[in-house]
């Protein structure tokens, strides 16, 4: 009887194994359940709330999907590598406009690898580009991230990715769902402050006078302001308002549109 | 009389349906599809190298303003891009081994000119902060990594079709048609690698 079991699994393993091999030595690419996955615990389970209440709240506004993706580490793979193929699993933005964004983190990574990733959709990059989402990461989230600042950091990449896309004339979301009128008015309240935030960030990133010393310093407050703007949202719009009842197509699951990705973004450290 | 017309049309339709389910059967639509996706896929990897030869003549100018004396790096890679560029490929071409490995040539010698071209910028802390130069560095990064992707996109394409060329029954297709293996990107610099690279932490 074990014999015959231990046949059968051995017959098992031996069909599935070639199938395997070749993905086992890499991190798998995790399951898409939310718009930002930590699998590397660098942030609270209420900042992960909070962060992913602004980026569900920006994809039903304007239908672009911005994802952040936290891992351990990436290797023996590339960040370029890994990112694309979370990017090519996830299929982030929609279908034809490919207005998807991720931002991949691996803070276990080597400098040579490189820790931090914006893998930008192929419909993004006319705003975004490869200059933009560099310096998105090096000037924006890097001062943080040395700081240990992971989650203002993150809130302050978003924001500054999320005024990019802006700019971009891309198709309208599709119709909220009745009855989500209160929703609607929350989310507006979170949308607003994320916006002004970034675009002082941008202000700072382009302004013309910009010193190495001053940089430190800047947008603190302004991270506190869209902090307290998204935790009062989040206060008024209740326990139920939020994901259950606010109405997202789906019933509050997330999955890509079926955007796709050429590669194109940038890598950085910190 | 009528019967038997009515039933060599008969035999006839059957003849045509089994002949259709034939020719699904036998792959050639999966060859018409296959081979158009090899093509698509190099459309791109070819957009991808021209966008880098669009990004070398700003760069150069640049690195000009800053090391215009690293004149012998800089030479290189106008030269290089001159000659990536006039190199034309068409989807054509690309059942030509010969007319691939060209191609792969000319694109491997403007990315070794610009790899060294990066290499002597490293000495120009002025060129390194410059804005512009910057941007002109990471658009040129993001590029590379896009041609990364663009290569192994074509080559998984033809490694498709090269798999429905070989295999029984759809070889017997292949054979009827003249379709045969396609030529795809091979590593480009076995020696480079094989060796182990001097890494030099002095700078």
């Amino acid at each position: 009887m074990t014999l015959v079991r231990a046949l059968w699994m051995a017959l098992v393993l031996a069909l599935a194994l070639p199938a395997q091999a070749q993905a086992q030595d890499f991190v798998p690419v995790p399951a898409l359940t939310g718009h930002i996955t930590d699998q590397a615990g660098m942030l609270s389970a209420e900042q992960r709330g909070q962060l992913e209440a602004v980026l569900t709240d920006y994809e039903t506004k304007t239908g672009s999907q911005i994802a952040v993706l936290l891992v351990k580490t990436t290797a023996p793979e590339q960040i370029e590598q890994y990112s694309l193929r979370v990017a090519e699993a996830w299929k982030l933005g929609r279908k034809g406009v490919d207005d998807g964004v991720l931002l991949l983190v691996a803070p276990g990574n080597t400098a040579a690898m490189r820790r931090m990733r914006i893998e930008s959709g192929r419909g993004v990059q006319g705003v975004l580009t490869d200059a933009q989402s560099k310096r998105i990461l090096q000037d924006v989230i890097a001062p943080y991230f040395q700081k240990e600042a992971y989650y203002e950091g993150l809130v302050a990449g978003v924001g500054a990715i999320a005024t990019l896309l802006n700019k971009e004339q891309f198709p309208a979301a599709p119709e909220v769902q009745a009855g989500t009128g209160q929703g609607q008015q929350q989310q507006g309240s979170m949308l607003i402050p994320l916006l002004i935030f970034g675009i002082i960030i941008l202000f700072r990133m382009f302004g013309p006078k910009r010193s190495r010393l001053s940089r430190g310093g800047w947008g603190s407050g302004a991270t506190g302001f869209i902090l307290g703007s998204a935790m009062s949202g989040l206060g008024r719009g209740g326990g139920g308002g939020f994901g259950g009842g606010g109405g997202f197509s789906g019933g509050g699951g997330f999955s890509g549109g079926g955007g796709s990705f050429d590669g194109g973004g940038a890598s950085g450290d910190w | 009389m009528t019967s038997t017309a009515q039933f060599t049309r008969w035999t006839q339709l059957f003849f045509a349906m089994i002949i259709a389910t034939m020719l699904s059967g036998c792959g050639y639509n999966t060859f018409q599809t296959k081979d158009e996706a090899t093509k698509a896929a190099w459309g791109e990897v070819v957009n991808q190298y021209q966008r880098r030869a669009d990004l070398i003549p700003n760069l150069v100018n640049t690195v000009k303003g800053y090391a215009g004396h690293e004149k012998d790096t800089l030479e290189a890679v106008t030269k290089a891009r001159a000659a990536a560029t006039s190199f034309q490929i068409t989807p054509e071409v690309l059942n030509d081994p010969a007319a691939l490995a060209k191609f792969q040539q000319v694109q491997g010698d403007l990315s070794s000119a610009l790899s060294r071209l990066m290499m002597v910028t490293e000495a120009y802390p002025n060129l390194k902060a410059d804005a512009g130069f910057r941007d002109l560095q990471s658009q040129l990064e993001g590029t590379e990594n896009r041609i990364t992707v663009a290569r192994k996109r074509y080559i998984d394409a033809v490694q498709e079709f090269n798999v429905q060329v070989r295999q029984f029954p759809t070889n017997l297709t292949a054979m009827m048609f003249g379709y045969k293996v396609k030529p795809s990107f091979t590593v480009e610099n076995e020696k480079a690698i094989s060796t182990a690279p001097a890494v030099n932490f002095g700078k």
